[in-house]
């Protein structure tokens, strides 16, 4: 499942991790042809799976594999609603407290062993067990009784109501018939899954490929396309030569190929292309522990300096929005009214000057009680938009009389040496953004401690208080006032200027049918994706 | 040679121990999910918590029964798999690629030498040192697109085609042959350069001397001057690079390997040393070792059995 909470995008691009997308792009149904079974799909990853137990892997490579071959409890539909997936439906009591899942009577392993609700208590113990390698144990710690009455019943309850609770059952359920009485980091289902999804594991040629075939017993009905191959090739040229040359048919684009190398008809021709916002952001956070960024005028004049709009052009090439807070836009929690801090070069000049900020010697630097205004802003290596936004402020920021220094540093030394124990000025990351909107870990002012996620020191009494609210409280209308709230003082505040939002890029051969876009991406059909019988590539 | 791998292994262990980061960093950081109790409990599973002088007992004790261990990164596999696996293409296209600077480079030299001076040593000067310029990805690319999408004539990347299974015995080798040949090519072209000059400047040195002179004397035919008497000599420095060169076998570059997505040594070290994943880099660097310093003792076996002089004295 990539539904995982926020996750910093290092070595993988986002627009490989998740599908999402914007408005139809093109109503094939209208041309109903009856789906044809057959043929391959086979798609291009810049990383090899590591583990295809899915609580034992966290990369986003063994998540999108897994997903085919495995099931949760519940799933996000197509408009990110909860839907059955094992479950065909849930209660959830009055008090909030208790959840009970009724389990479908139809779903298989693919090895032929029916699934009951014991391989979902069973995944739950596994989850729990302090022998268990994961770093999903957390959530599943805040459970305090878990049951199954009977073989399609599965009961949990909680000590205290967790907005996140349903959705954490959409974690992939293990087979217990495989898995039970054996060490599971040493289990031979990690390269070899067993599943009751609609695809099943047919063979994994380490950083080659790995191949799934369909599962023709599956619940929703056997998927169209025969085969998913995913083939590795880690350099993002390569990959798309492959896709020009036909040896792949699906792909994230980066913003380049998608604005100068894939518009002409040659390429239209035989690909279709897709665009909408990925579920990511990028921003510039402050460290709030140093006395240059305490006053908030400051962080918001700074912000002012910044021409977001140039970076979703410069960095992007277009294909991107600016950010005003954390969520996505038109996601539910999400709210425009806020103070989108436009690009103002006068505005930012008076505030820095009303806070004291003055150049008092004619350097062209600000300077207050002899200090010039001046600061380091760090980033990771290997992240070319993140460093070419970075440059891109830096002009922005000496035109109103801020000095900036880049420093670009490898990923595990920029944690450890400078963003965990606070040792910088200004850091320039990403997050990705969960469709639940529970922000707690990174801006509560609890997270402040060393390796914790609210690095840069944000402290707001209103903001703990809505966010501990907020992850407490279930009805969908009340959440929307508290996060409403939560994202107007984060605007006031500014300790992060949020700049902007990528686009996902993915481009699919064009013998594909079937695809519909939703606000979800274009995965959430893929079983019924198909290619008509005439225009079938791979036979066999 | 034992003091000598221990002393390396030592260095190794602690070198890559004092860089930032741990193999549990993959799992926990930046992870809202994972709280601090998750990275101890992590760290004490790895055996991380233990001193360092430790943990490196605790990796020779398994060393000297040729365990190479688990490794740290997600998929928790024996590190010798995961190396084994990887072995036979990397060494494959590095044998191939030697093989084939050896068969171009040492009539190239020789040929340079013979016509000193001459447009023939001038071009194949500029050739070879173009190719030992140009950097080997960004050839790769071109040859890419042209060879690959343009004309259509090879494979992009990978070793085998998705139908391999289903090809006939002949058929598989010749799909594995067509996609090797442009990263064997490609990586060739950069190792022409060094050889062709090393064999242009012995063969030099070669011909001035006296038994040359007294071969042409005799009145051997150039041929036979050149051929017999002065290439034996001539390549003896050879097999000091050839030995020199056998743990480059086993290595791989992490650039090509990416741009012609081939599963080889390079990248799995490289991601192994992203993920600080010690045991894997531990495994890799023991075995590159033991390849410098039979390669050594091979390339000193070698000139003894080419070179009377060294084995009488």
């Amino acid at each position: 499942m990539n539904y995982r909470w926020l996750l910093m995008l290092i070595l993988l691009p986002w627009w490989l991790v998740a599908c999402q997308q914007q408005d139809p792009y093109y109503a094939d149904d209208a041309t109903a042809q009856t789906p044809q079974f057959g043929d391959t799909l086979i798609m291009g990853t810049i990383g090899d799976a590591s583990n295809l137990l899915p609580m034992l892997s966290t990369d986003s490579s063994s998540s999108e594999v897994s997903s085919q071959i495995y099931n949760g409890l519940v799933r996000y539909d197509k408009d990110l609603n909860f839907e059955g997936d094992l479950a065909q439906s849930w209660e959830i009591s009055a008090d909030g407290l208790e959840i009970v899942f009724h389990l479908r009577h139809d779903v298989k392993w693919h090895d032929g062993a029916p699934f009951t609700s014991a391989d979902v208590l069973f995944t739950y113990q596994l989850l729990i067990d302090p022998q268990t390698p994961t770093a999903y144990s957390e959530r599943y710690k805040q459970v305090t009784q878990a049951a199954a009455p009977d073989a399609y019943t599965f009961k949990v309850r909680y000590a205290k109501p967790l907005a996140s609770a349903l959705i954490s059952w959409a974690m992939a359920i293990h087979p217990q018939h495989l898995l039970a009485g054996k060490a599971i980091a040493e289990s031979a289902l990690a390269r070899a899954p067993i599943g009751t999804g609609s695809y099943c594991f047919v063979e994994w040629l380490p950083g080659e490929k790995i191949v799934l075939e369909r599962n023709e017993d599956y619940f929703e009905g056997a998927p169209y396309i025969k085969r998913i191959v995913y083939r590795i090739i880690p350099d993002l040229t390569t990959m798309f030569l492959e896709l020009q040359s036909g040896g792949l048919d699906y792909m994230g684009l980066t913003p380049l190929q998608y604005a100068r190398q894939t518009t002409a008809p040659a390429f239209t021709r035989r690909f279709n292309r897709f665009r909408y916002p990925a579920f990511a952001y990028t921003y510039l956070g402050y460290n709030l522990h140093r006395p240059l960024f305490q006053d908030k005028t400051v962080r918001q004049a700074l912000s002012y300096a910044i021409n977001k709009k140039e970076l979703v052009d410069g960095v992007l090439m277009g294909l991107g929005q600016p950010a005003n807070g954390p969520y996505k836009p038109g996601s539910w929690p999400y709210n425009p009214n806020v103070n989108s801090y436009p690009y103002n070069h006068e505005k930012a000049m008076q505030m820095l000057s009303a806070a004291g900020w003055v150049d008092t010697d004619g350097d062209g630097i600000r300077d207050k009680d002899g200090k010039p205004f001046e600061f380091t802003i760090v980033t990771n290596q290997g992240n070319d938009q993140r460093i070419k936004s970075a440059e891109i402020i830096q002009r922005r920021f000496q035109q109103v009389g801020v000095k900036v220094k880049i420093r670009v540093i490898e990923w595990a030394s920029l944690l450890k040496e400078f963003i965990h124990p606070g040792n910088f000025d200004a850091t320039l990351m990403g997050w990705t953004v969960p469709i639940d909107p529970d922000g707690y870990n990174v801006w509560h002012s609890s997270k402040i401690g060393k390796g914790q996620l609210n690095f840069i020191g944000y402290k707001n009494a209103r903001v703990d208080e809505l966010l501990e609210q907020g992850r407490r409280t279930l009805d969908q209308q009340q959440r929307k006032i508290i996060y409403d709230e939560f994202q107007q003082i984060l605007a006031e505040d500014q300790p992060y200027t949020f700049l902007f939002v990528p686009d996902s890029l993915p481009v699919v051969a064009k013998r594909f049918r079937g695809i519909k876009e939703a606000p979800s991406g274009i995965m959430h059909n893929f079983i019924r994706w198909y290619v008509p019988t005439a225009e079938q590539k791979y036979l066999r | 040679m034992v003091p000598l791998l221990l002393g390396i292994t030592l260095i190794s262990f602690v070198v890559i121990h004092l860089a930032p980061g741990e193999p549990t960093d993959m799992q926990t950081e930046l992870n809202p999910d994972a709280g601090v109790e998750l990275k101890t409990r992590l760290r004490a599973q790895y055996g991380l918590d233990k001193p360092l002088t430790e943990q490196y007992f605790l990796w020779i004790k398994r060393l000297v029964q040729l365990d190479f261990g688990t490794s740290f990164s997600q998929d928790h596999r024996p590190v010798w798999d995961k190396i084994v696996e990887r072995l036979p293409i990397t060494v494959l296209i590095n044998v191939l690629s030697v093989g084939l600077i050896l068969l171009i480079a040492i009539p190239l030299g020789i040929l340079s030498a013979t016509k000193r001076n001459s447009m023939f040593d001038r071009w194949t000067t500029l050739l070879v040192f173009l190719g030992f310029a140009t950097p080997s990805f960004w050839l790769a690319l071109l040859l890419m697109d042209y060879l690959g999408v343009y004309l259509g004539w090879f494979p992009i990347s990978g070793i085998k085609s998705l139908g391999y299974d289903y090809l006939s015995p002949s058929g598989q080798v010749w799909d594995v042959i067509h996609h090797l040949l442009l990263p064997v090519m490609v990586s060739a072209f950069g190792g022409l350069a060094g050889f062709s000059r090393y064999m242009r400047s012995n063969m030099l040195e070669v011909i001035q001397q006296d038994y040359i002179l007294t071969a042409r004397a005799k009145g051997l035919s150039e041929w036979t001057v050149i051929a017999k008497h002065a290439l034996r000599n001539a390549l003896l420095p050879i097999i000091t690079i050839l030995g020199l060169s056998v743990p480059g076998l086993i290595g791989g570059s992490v650039i090509f390997e990416s741009i012609f997505a081939i599963p080889g040594m390079g990248k799995l070290f490289y991601d192994g040393v992203m993920m600080r994943d010690y045991p894997l880099i531990m495994g890799v660097l023991v075995i590159g070792a033991v390849l410098t310093l039979v390669g050594n003792l091979l390339a000193d076996v070698g000139y003894a059995l080419a070179d009377p002089r060294i084995r009488n004295s």
